[in-house]
């Protein structure tokens, strides 16, 4: 195992993080204070409760998966398809490193940095919300298995784009909408009986039932299957990518 | 010289169909400098990525230090250094961190003493705080150069390493290249500037059309196909061969010149005679020059002898 490789990808990453910092935490902070603002006060306080918890409190969870998900894809896409663009692949093809040994570099900064994101809002919704979390520890370990697995995710997206209009595609049009419509800001049970139905297809719901379970101890679909859905989903990034890593896909010619 | 890296029947077809190189064999001696010489699209580059694990293989096998690249590619790869024809660089990193990054990736704990001495030797030392993007062309190629040292690779591929690079930079890198010969380590650069395989090659490969026509040792290459030819000034030009002189092939140059080419293998070139012979035929030298054939002129022969 060559982990001195890991970890020259993990701190070249964090290190760019690092020098993006202001739009790496400062904007998160801003947009999630604003949806506070007008989501949170605004109208929460025309709604009473929703499951039992204020509005506001209630989309703490599903604020936070919203900003995780979009940054764990972003930022691990964007992460393999730099050098890819640039050209300075090369280095990483012609490397003593397995696939494997790339993948967890690239993966680990980009959900390491996601997960900094998700707790700097969870800090953040504190300033305006009171919230108690029945279950901190699931609540770390959903966030942290939600950040793996859409790191994964991205890892693809940025190995399969060709151009960047190709690596905005997916998190603009299928992750940010499935976000949206995975009941990040209502329960689904607020929803037409077969809309409800229609909604259990969306990998989110389950994400984001599972987080805010950790968080209120109720949920739209139960843990159970919530932990099943983030579990088969990190599967299938992985065998995703070890086929692209066995096939050379977009990477070797 | 034992064989550090082998090439055995190698080919490269891509996915579009192209053939980058049709069945390759070559042998490359530990600590020499071997020039690949080719025209653009002779399958240099290609050749290069195969042994560096950049490209995959349609045939054949090569070994690098013993091990087979494919399935002892750990092994393989720690041996090399790539110094890419392009500036593949990323434009924010500071020049330190980037080599840092290599190393590391090259599976070796950092080593702040050796990279200070790279980058020293590539007089980088008081740039290394400043980012890519800051540097000039020639910089960012020193940088690339530091980082394929950043693990003090036994071979050393430089693919192109003078292309767009001003004439004091190109004599620097030869300068590179010669203390890293004496440091034991094997080079192999592709280029097009004959000029260059000329300065600082052991042995030169030519590559055309995904073939290596010929490899040979520089000085017994330009031995064996060098001809020599002696340009004859005369005091009264003339315009044409004088008939006595026919037997010596002589062409007409310049100027009213005669022209003589000799085969310098030969036990005897014949000048003596022929100097005599100018002289009964009634013709008053006025000067003699001779002109020895660069390795330009044996490498336009090859490539343009295979197109005919």
């Amino acid at each position: 195992m060559n982990l001195h490789a890991i970890r020259a990808i993990y701190t070249f990453e964090m290190n760019r993080a690092l020098r993006t910092l202001l739009q790496s935490v400062v904007s998160p902070i801003l947009s999630t204070s604003l949806y506070f603002v007008v989501f949170g006060a605004a109208i929460g306080s025309r709604i009473e409760t929703v499951e039992g918890v204020s509005y506001g409190a209630f989309i703490v969870p599903g604020l936070i998966m919203l900003s995780v998900l979009v940054q764990s894809v972003s930022a691990a896409s964007f992460g393999i398809f730099a050098p890819k663009y640039s050209g300075a692949i090369y280095e990483l093809l012609s490397a003593p490193a397995s696939f494997i040994e790339v993948t967890a570099g690239y993966v680990l900064a980009a959900a390491t940095r996601s997960l900094v994101i998700g707790l700097i809002i969870l800090g953040t919704s504190f300033l305006f919300i009171d919230i108690t979390i029945l279950h901190p520890f699931w609540m770390i370990g959903f966030l942290m298995l939600t950040c793996l697995s859409f790191a994964l995710f991205g890892f693809i997206i940025g190995i399969w784009a060709r151009n960047f209009e190709q690596l905005q595609l997916v998190p603009m049009l299928i992750v940010t909408p499935l976000v949206f419509l995975g009941g990040s800001f209502y329960s689904i049970t607020m929803l037409p009986p077969v809309w409800q139905t229609i909604t259990l297809f969306n990998p989110v719901v389950y994400l984001v039932s599972g987080f805010r379970w950790a968080f209120f101890g109720a949920a739209d679909v139960s843990v159970g299957w919530s932990v099943l859905a983030i579990a088969g989903f990190t599967l299938v990034c992985l065998a995703v990518i070890a086929w692209i890593f066995r096939t050379g896909y977009r990477l070797r010619k | 010289m034992a064989d550090i890296v082998s090439v055995r029947d190698v080919q490269k077809t891509y996915d579009s169909g192209f053939q980058a190189l049709k069945t390759v064999s070559l042998d490359i001696r530990e600590g020499e400098v071997l020039a690949l010489l080719g025209p653009n699209g002779a399958g240099k580059t290609t050749l290069i990525s195969l042994i560096c694990g950049i490209a995959r293989l349609t045939g054949g096998t090569i070994t690098v230090g013993g091990h087979d690249v494919v399935t002892d590619y750990r092994a393989t790869r720690r041996l090399i250094g790539l110094v890419p024809q392009e500036l593949h660089l990323d434009p924010f990193e500071k020049v330190i961190n980037a080599m840092r990054f290599t190393r590391g990736l090259f599976g070796f704990p950092q080593d702040d003493a050796l990279i200070e001495k790279v980058l020293r030797r590539l007089a980088l030392w008081e740039k290394r705080d400043s980012r890519i993007i800051e540097l000039s062309g020639g910089m960012k190629r020193r940088v690339l150069i530091a980082k394929a040292l950043a693990h003090s690779p036994r071979i050393l591929f430089l693919d192109e390493p003078s292309a767009g690079v001003d004439v004091e930079l190109r004599k620097d890198m030869w300068r590179i290249v010669d203390e890293l010969k004496k440091d034991g380590v094997t080079i192999i650069l592709t280029t097009h500037y004959i000029e260059e395989a000329e300065a600082i090659a052991d042995r030169i490969a030519v590559i055309d059309k995904g073939e290596i026509k010929l490899i040979q040792e520089k000085a017994e290459l330009m031995r064996q196909m060098g001809r020599k030819q002696m340009i004859i000034e005369l005091q009264q030009p003339v315009d044409a061969v004088p008939d006595t002189l026919a037997p010596y092939g002589l062409e007409l140059g310049e100027g009213g010149t005669l022209v003589y080419s000799y085969d310098t293998r030969g036990e005897r070139t014949g000048i003596t005679k022929l100097l005599s012979d100018i002289s009964a035929a009634g013709l008053t030298l006025r000067d003699v020059q001779t002109h020895q054939s660069s390795l330009e002129d044996i490498f336009v022969d090859l490539v343009q002898g295979d197109a005919q």
